[in-house]
């Protein structure tokens, strides 16, 4: 089975992460040093809080480069929650912060008369068939903590939908780059299927 | 649909389930591990964790349980009783947990709400209110908010000490009625509802669950977008699952 590597650029919880890889038996660690995280078989990109300080402690360390390379040589890459939101080209928080720009999209905030963040759990409408959904119902509910949403330009990255005020792009995925909005570490045993399915995958 | 959270909450001293009756005797209720592991199986959406530790090694103690939780249950879980500084909540949310909560710490040093979101983000920072009536029967009187455990006065009424709060950066808030809680008589609905449609963030009701109608209640009139109880839990009286069905059967969206 192939060893996960979590990347580690000081954001965030990523013992949850790690804990809930070895829950379905699977070999993940969390890294922050770059020769590892180039070695590792696939590669997690969490995040959490604001876009901008994100992508610039990912840039920092030069992650931004290590993971852009490590996608165009074919390593499977899961982005995580704001992880996710950074595989896209913009995002409007606090004016406008550039991306990875993996894949074409931005990323923008709830509107309307929503409670914001949605906080708790919610629903996966399954477009595809895809690897990743194997064992889990269609409609099945994970947990999500956020602010902003993703708008992929190409519909048919877009593997699953959520509807909060919108329906919007919960799962995308696209070769070998895929991204979840919430959080399959907090999300019992959809989410520790979820990512068993990613460890796995072929 | 985003489904209404069911939270069961439990008091932790020295890394284990207490239960304090009145904040007088405190009675060994089991392993917190085992409980979080219950409720998780139960269906519970999140837990809460009210640490009420008093030692100089709290916070040793404190991230321990909080690494034995994360390792074993899926779910987000919040810590609160006594942070008080950045290094307070890295310590915790480092070891697992997903969120913490604030009470006297964020009316002591309301910047603690904006530092912790700069730097956790806001998701992770929960201030959690106690509130009493200014008179019991009259609601139109409004709330003064209390610290220290619902001993002192904070001299801040709850709806403006609310909209303060997510102003500052607060993710949610945790709303607690001195008045309802323990009697098992109901949530504070006006309570509920006038923070609910004063901020946007999320309200999370607490204090005063007795009947499966209560949840209904706080989650529908009183806008809560989750409703927490311990003892109701605690005591076996109902089962989660119990909660949610007879949500489910009223039309409320759950897990």
């Amino acid at each position: 089975m192939a060893l996960v590597g979590i990347i580690d650029y000081g954001v965030g919880n990523l013992r949850s992460v790690e804990k809930a890889f070895a829950a379905v038996g699977c070999d993940a660690l969390v890294s922050a040093d770059e020769e590892t995280l180039r070695t590792v078989e696939r590669l997690v990109l969490p995040g959490v809080g604001a876009f901008g300080a994100c992508m610039r402690a990912l840039t920092e360390r030069g992650f931004d480069r290590l993971v852009t390379e490590r996608v165009a040589q074919g390593t499977p890459l899961l982005g995580v929650c704001v992880g996710m939101q950074m595989l896209f080209e913009e995002s409007d928080e606090f004016g406008t912060t550039r991306g990875l720009g993996l894949l074409p999209g931005r990323v923008t905030r709830f509107s309307g008369e929503l409670v914001v963040p949605q906080v708790g759990w919610n629903q996966i409408r399954q477009r595809h068939s895809h690897p990743m959904f194997q064992g889990i119902a269609d409609g099945a509910f994970f947990y999500f903590v956020h602010s902003y949403y993703c708008e992929p330009a190409d519909s048919r990255v877009v593997l699953g939908e959520t509807d909060y005020g919108v329906a919007y792009a919960s799962v995308v995925a696209y070769e070998n780059i895929s991204g979840v909005q919430f959080h399959p570490e907090k999300s019992q045993a959809a989410g520790l299927r979820l990512l068993a399915n990613f460890a796995r995958a072929d | 649909m985003l489904a209404k959270r069911i939270i069961p909450c439990l008091d932790v001293d020295r890394g284990r389930v207490v239960k304090g009756i009145r904040f007088v005797s405190l009675v060994d209720a089991g392993d917190p591990i085992e409980q979080a592991k219950r409720y998780d199986a139960e269906g519970a959406d999140e837990l809460t964790f009210l640490d009420i530790t008093a030692s100089s090694d709290k916070r040793e103690i404190v991230a321990a349980l909080v690494r034995r939780v994360a390792d074993e249950v899926f779910i987000p879980f919040t810590v609160g009783g006594g942070l008080r500084s950045l290094e307070d909540f890295r310590a915790v949310l480092r070891s697992g947990a997903d969120k913490v909560s604030l009470n006297t710490a964020a009316i002591e040093e309301p910047q603690l709400i904006s530092k912790g979101a700069e730097v956790f983000g806001s998701q992770c920072m929960v201030v959690s209110i106690d509130a009493r009536r200014r008179n019991p029967h009259d609601a139109s009187e409004g709330w003064n908010v209390f610290t220290y455990g619902g001993r002192q006065p904070a001299g801040l009424d709850v709806i403006e000490w609310a909209i303060e709060a997510e102003r500052l950066g607060a993710g949610e808030i945790l709303l607690t009625s001195m008045d309802c809680d323990g009697t098992r008589n109901g949530y504070d609905l006006e309570l509920t509802r006038a923070v609910s449609s004063a901020v946007r963030i999320p309200v999370i009701a607490s204090g005063g669950a007795g009947k499966l109608n209560h949840f209904y209640e706080a989650l529908t009139e009183g806008g809560a977008s989750a409703v927490l109880a311990a003892s109701l839990f605690h005591s076996g009286e109902y089962e989660i699952a119990d909660v949610k069905n007879y949500l489910r059967t009223r039309g409320v969206v759950v897990r």
